[in-house]
This record gives structure tokens, C-alpha cells and sequence, in this order.
């Protein structure tokens, strides 16, 4: 995977991070629509691009852009947009169509307090499920959840290599605290980053089923211009690429869009776990809300109590089974997280009431602290010393 | 003719979803045979379509296809023109695909001059839905969403895409199928944002509820109420009242922009010394 080897040590914003990263994986393209707090990563974009032979355009709206970044992975460029909830909004109906029609493309969501305009400038967690369920249907997608500057530029390559891996748009969820926040980073070398290409198709133009899948259920893709003369549509479509409503070319169509994905889980879900092996509560936190969660486990392990940390990377696919797992061995699971429990319902749905899980959450657009999640855990930690 | 048309078929998917008498294949043939007169290689044309009747025009061609969301594909056509500025981009739309919804789209494609031919298939109605009124039903007509008549005006395509910028902008009818491939020709030619509106007939959604008549008929209505720009000039404002002017309605001069973003790109590359 990625070396350690040091190019440079800098101070870097985690939008920033997001542009160096992106370009590292090979993104040439981007379209998009300022908004807060994500603008930075549109400016820096427009000025870097071109410097590498590369396009940014400013579009009409983020509909636009979401239409333009996949018109432009069509044509063979990697492309990226970025935006933030509101404009996250207006993006879904294309992000369904780039599910459907398989085009490769990352959508950056540096989250904000919502509903509606909300706070502009204020960080939250709110988008969890837009981020999954966002568009109509029953859709497959990726989401990643970076907790610090350093991780940004990870997953923004890594957005970029698994949406071009598994054809499948890729929702780097990050949110205003990751996003504005500077740390002094080390990257890798730009030649030490392992950068994935899409499949190609390695049959005469004649032979090629645009969408017939290989043995890992993602068909291999040519450009538009190649010489492979194809149609892509949003219309459930057969191997050929050709709109049918037949109900089992659509069945087979939908399952296999999701096995491309759910098939891989050991690929596709990562989570990080910190002071695990003994804990006996544990909190599952992602994104900012991850750093104030391991601050108030290290200060609970201070305190003599047995605190872990069960960190979601890919919050889609749900690390289910990681999940699933400590449910075995701990006493309680505190969710911690910026929304009113919407990621923590899925680990509920995990566990299956074989431990308890209670949420901390926060909704007033200020960033939860570790005082909170650790009085969570004292609580946790008083109730079984009582009972 | 036929089978110089046929060539760039996909004939595997006929028979078409088309209803009888509709106008859609009309300017179909008079895409292909333009494409065919500007002799553009069939793996470096590119075709993108947004939703409707009309767009489903892309899936029968035997090029690079790309049917899209409603009144969304001047944006994905932008993203691959600007990609790859070397592909020829055609964009197929409907007229509420390219007004009403993908309105803000078709102002911004032409303000940029970015070098796509757009085609739009005006049939006065949203066809693929059931004969709803689009912006460009005009007042008085009959749709199942104004069934006591149209309240509301309608844009003119022509003015509305020069207004905003397109560098060419013409009108045909599909009665004048041979004008419309010429049109098409020159559209294509020209490095810029060209728009090219086809009058066509969709009988079923709008012809039968404002009684007039079948496909054919419709046809006739077109040959009857249209007259060219040249025969417009001598014409008073008056007499031009229920005509449509066809014919090429207007030539601009603009710089295009994938042509403009290279010279962003030789600017950024000279600034940072790549
Ligand atoms: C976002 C969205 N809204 C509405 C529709 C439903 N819809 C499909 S086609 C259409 C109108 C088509 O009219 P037009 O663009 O004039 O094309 P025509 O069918 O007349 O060729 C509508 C409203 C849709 N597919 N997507
Ligand atoms: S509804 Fe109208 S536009 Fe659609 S296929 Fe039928 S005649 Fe043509
Ligand atoms: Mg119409």
C-alpha cells in the first residue's frame, strides 16, 4: 500500500489535503459550484489543474458539475467535484445515474449544519444517510470518512483508486472541522502512492459488452473515443448497454451492482481501533468526532477504566461485521457523533441487542467535546461497578 | 440515402418507440446524414441526449451514446468536450428538456461558446409523459396540464440561445428535412455553441388535443406556416405573427471556450515553470 518514505513535512488544511490527493491518484478533472466549507478545494483546484494539463470548470450549479465530472470520467479523465450539504442535495439524482451507468467519480462532502442553510460555517455529521441513501433506489456506494489532515490525502486517493477499482461514485464525507482544520502533515512521495486504474476492455470494439461484468462483477471500460462505439444510459440496461424493462435483466442489474461491492468488503471497509484488546467500552466515533472520542478514551484509560475506540474509515458499506464483533467482548457501546444518532442505528442493527449502546450527540454546530463522551464513559464505567 | 443513413444505425434495436406519424425519426436521419456530409470519424462523434421522447434518438445511433438525466446533458456533453476537446459533441433535446428544466444549462452552454452542436426537438409538448405544456407549448394550446388552455408564454429558442451567447443559431421544420441537415452541417462547422431547433410534430401528446390532425397533417401545418428568412424580410411584423421563420437566424463571433481553457493551461504551465 502506501510507504512511509517522506517527501515533505508542511502545514496543510484538510481541504488542501484533498486536492493533493486527489491529483496524486490522478484526478485531471474538476467541476463544481463554491460553497462553504468546501470552496478551498475548488480555488486550489482551478489553479493547479491547468499547471498539470488538467480542467477545472466552474459550472452553473452542482448539478451541473455533477453532470460534468461524469461526462468527463466517460471521456477517460478521473474527475472529482466537491461541495457541501446543500449542494450535496442537488447532486444526488446524477450521483444515482453514475451508480447506475458505472462511471468512476468522487464526490467530496464537507459537511455542514443542516437542514437547509443552516449554520454555513458550522461543522456537523448530518449527511451520514444522505451520503447513503441520498439519491432514489437501491443503490450501491462507497463513503469515507477522514479523521485528520493526514487521513484526507489517504482517502482522497483512495476514494479515487475504489471508485475506478469497482466503477462506483465514492463519497469522501468529511466535515468543517476536517475540512478547515491545519496540521503540520507528512505525505508520501507522489511515486510512492499506489494509484489504481479502471479496467479496460481487452477485446476488438465487435466483442465488447460494455457491460458485461468480470469475475469481480465490474465490467471492464472504455473511453468515449477509444474506438468502442457504445450507448450508456440511466434506463436498466443489458450487457450490450441497450434499455430493456426486462424484470430479470433489472434484478440481475441491481444485484450485481451491489455484489461488486459487498463482495469486497475486505477491500472496500477499513476501521481503526485504538486500546481495543481489553476494553469494556468502547466508543464508535468517525471524523471529527473521532479525535474528541480518543482524547476521552486516553484520559479514561488515565482514570483506571478500560476505554476503547472502534473507529469507522468506510462508514458504507457499515463495518457491520467489526462491529458485530465487539459486541462479543464489550460491556457497552457509546456512539459518539455529530447528528442525532444516525450512524448510531446501524450499530444497533450490528449488535443485535446483545450489548448496550447509548449515543452522545451534539446538534449545536460546535464540534463534541471529550469532556462529554468521557463523563459517557465514567457513566458506563460507575454502572457496572454498581451492578 | 437509405442505407448511408443505415450505416450509422444501430438496427438491432428497431423497431423504435415511436408512436406513428411522430417526427422524431425525421430529424434522426437528418443527424446522420450530417454527420455523414461533415465526415466525421463514427469513434470520434460523440452524442449525448437528456430524457425524453425525443432523446431516446441517441440509442439508435452507432456512436459514442450518452442518454443522460432530464435537461441535463449540455452538462455532461460540457464535461466531455472540455475532457476531450477532441471529440465531436452533438446534444439531443427535448424542448422542456432544454428549456424548462435544463434551462439554466442551455444559457450557460451558450454564454460559455463552448464548440457543441445542440439539436432541439420542439414539439410544443413534454411528449415522453403524456402531452404536459413545456415552455415552448404557446398560449392558448391545449395540454392535459392546462386543459382550459395555455396561460403562459412561450420562449423563443432562437432569440433565447442568442441572447445568451450561441454563435450560431438556426430553425428548421422536419418538413424541411433536407434545410435541417444543412443547418445541422453548418452547426457543427461553426467552433462554438450552435443551436439548431427542429420543429416536429409529436401528434399523439399534442396534435390530436389541439385538432390538428395526424403526423402528415402536422407536416403540412409545418410546410404551410413556415417561410424563410429571406422571404421574413418582406414580411410585416403582422404576417409574421403566425409564421415560423426558418432558416440560419443568426452568426456570432466569440472566442470558444475549450480553445480559451488551453491557453489557461499554457498560462498556468509558463507561471509555474511545468
Ligand atoms: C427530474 C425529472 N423530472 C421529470 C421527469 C419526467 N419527464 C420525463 S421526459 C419529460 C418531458 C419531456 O418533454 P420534452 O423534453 O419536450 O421531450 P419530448 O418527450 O417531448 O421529446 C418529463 C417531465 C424526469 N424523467 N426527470
Ligand atoms: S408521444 Fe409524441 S413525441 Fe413521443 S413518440 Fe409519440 S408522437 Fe413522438
Ligand atoms: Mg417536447
Amino acid at each position: 500500500m502506501m510507504s512511509d518514505v517522506v517527501e515533505m513535512a508542511r502545514l496543510m488544511q484538510g481541504n488542501e489535503a484533498v486536492v493533493e490527493g486527489a491529483l496524486a491518484a490522478g484526478v485531471r478533472f474538476y467541476a463544481g459550484y463554491p460553497i462553504t466549507p468546501s470552496t478551498e478545494i475548488a480555488e486550489l483546484m482551478a489553479e493547479r489543474l491547468p499547471a498539470l494539463g488538467g480542467k477545472f470548470i466552474q459550472m452553473e450549479d452542482e448539478i451541473a458539475s455533477m453532470a460534468a465530472v461524469i461526462g468527463a470520467s466517460l471521456a477517460g479523465v478521473k474527475a472529482l467535484t466537491a461541495t457541501s450539504g446543500p449542494g450535496f442535495s442537488l447532486k444526488q439524482e446524477n450521483i444515482g445515474f453514475a451508480a447506475m451507468a458505472e462511471i468512476p467519480c468522487v464526490i467530496v462532502n464537507v459537511q455542514r449544519w443542516g437542514p437547509s442553510t443552516g449554520i454555513p460555517t458550522a461543522p456537523a455529521q448530518g449527511d451520514v444517510m444522505q451520503a447513503r441513501w441520498g439519491t432514489h433506489g437501491d443503490h450501491p456506494v462507497i463513503v469515507l470518512c477522514p479523521a485528520s489532515v493526514r487521513e484526507a490525502y489517504l482517502l482522497a486517493i483512495r476514494a479515487v483508486n475504489l471508485s475506478e477499482k469497482y466503477r462506483v461514485p465514492v463519497i469522501l464525507l468529511m466535515d468543517e472541522v476536517i475540512g478547515h482544520m491545519r496540521e503540520r502533515v507528512v505525505l508520501p512521495r507522489a511515486k510512492e502512492v499506489e494509484v489504481i486504474e479502471r479496467k479496460k476492455p481487452s477485446v476488438e470494439p465487435k466483442d465488447y459488452y460494455p457491460y458485461r461484468p468480470g469475475d469481480d462483477g465490474v465490467p471492464p471500460m472504455a473511453s468515449f473515443g477509444e474506438g468502442y462505439r457504445y450507448h450508456v444510459t440511466g434506463l436498466v440496461h443489458d450487457e450490450k448497454g441497450n434499455p430493456t424493462t426486462d424484470p430479470q435483466v433489472a434484478e440481475s442489474l441491481l444485484l450485481r451492482l451491489h455484489r461488486k461491492i459487498y463482495d469486497h468488503l475486505d477491500d472496500v471497509v477499513s476501521v481503526e481501533g485504538y486500546q481495543l484488546e481489553d476494553a469494556e467500552v468502547t466508543v464508535v466515533a468517525y471524523g471529527a468526532a473521532a479525535r474528541s472520542a480518543k482524547r476521552a478514551v486516553k484520559e479514561a484509560r488515565a482514570a483506571g477504566i478500560k476505554a476503547g475506540l472502534l473507529r469507522p474509515v468506510t462508514i458504507w458499506p457499515f463495518p457491520e461485521k467489526e462491529v458485530a464483533e465487539l459486541a462479543g467482548r464489550v460491556r457497552h457501546i457509546i456512539v459518539a457523533e455529530m447528528n442525532l444518532g444516525q450512524l448510531k442505528g446501524e450499530v444497533e442493527r450490528a449488535v443485535r441487542g446483545r450489548v448496550g449502546v447509548s449515543g452522545v450527540n451534539r446538534v449545536n454546530g460546535e464540534l463534541i467535546t471529550f469532556e462529554e463522551i468521557l463523563s459517557a464513559i465514567r457513566e458506563v464505567a460507575l454502572d457496572a461497578q454498581s451492578g | 440515402m437509405l442505407s448511408q443513413v443505415e450505416s450509422h444505425l444501430r438496427s438491432d434495436r428497431f423497431p423504435h418507440i415511436w408512436c406513428p406519424g411522430c417526427g422524431n425519426g425525421i430529424v434522426l436521419a437528418a443527424l446522420v446524414r450530417a454527420i455523414e456530409e461533415l465526415g466525421y470519424d463514427p469513434d470520434k462523434t460523440v452524442v449525448v441526449s437528456g430524457i425524453g421522447c425525443s432523446s431516446r434518438a441517441a440509442g439508435y445511433l452507432d456512436f459514442n451514446t450518452l442518454h443522460t438525466t432530464h435537461g441535463r446533458a449540455l452538462a455532461f456533453a460540457t464535461g466531455i468536450k472540455l475532457a476531450r476537446p477532441e471529440l465531436e459533441v452533438f446534444v439531443l433535446m427535448g424542448d422542456g428538456d432544454a428549456t424548462a428544466i435544463g434551462g439554466n444549462h442551455f444559457i450557460h452552454a451558450a454564454r460559455r461558446n463552448i464548440d457543441l452542436t445542440a439539436i432541439i426537438f420542439n414539439n410544443s409538448i413534454y411528449g415522453m409523459t403524456g402531452g404536459q405544456y413545456s415552455p415552448l407549448t404557446p398560449p392558448g394550446k391545449r395540454a392535459t396540464t392546462a386543459p382550459y388552455g395555455n396561460i403562459e408564454r412561450s420562449f423563443d429558442i432562437a432569440e433565447l440561445a442568442k441572447g445568451a451567447g450561441a454563435t450560431y443559431v438556426a430553425r428548421a421544420t422536419t418538413y424541411h428535412a433536407t434545410m435541417l441537415e444543412k443547418l445541422i452541417v453548418a452547426g457543427a462547422r461553426n467552433k462554438g455553441f450552435s443551436v439548431i431547433e427542429a420543429i416536429t410534430a409529436c401528434p399523439v401528446g399534442y396534435g390530436r388535443r389541439n385538432k390538428m390532425g395526424n403526423g402528415l397533417q402536422m407536416l403540412l401545418w409545418q410546410k404551410e406556416h413556415a417561410v424563410t428568412v429571406k422571404q421574413a424580410e418582406k414580411m410585416s411584423p403582422e404576417e409574421l405573427r403566425d409564421k415560423i421563420v426558418i432558416g440560419e437566424l443568426y452568426k456570432g463571433e466569440a472566442p470558444e471556450y475549450t480553445a480559451m481553457y488551453q491557453q489557461v493551461i499554457e498560462r498556468a504551465q509558463k507561471t509555474t515553470g511545468q
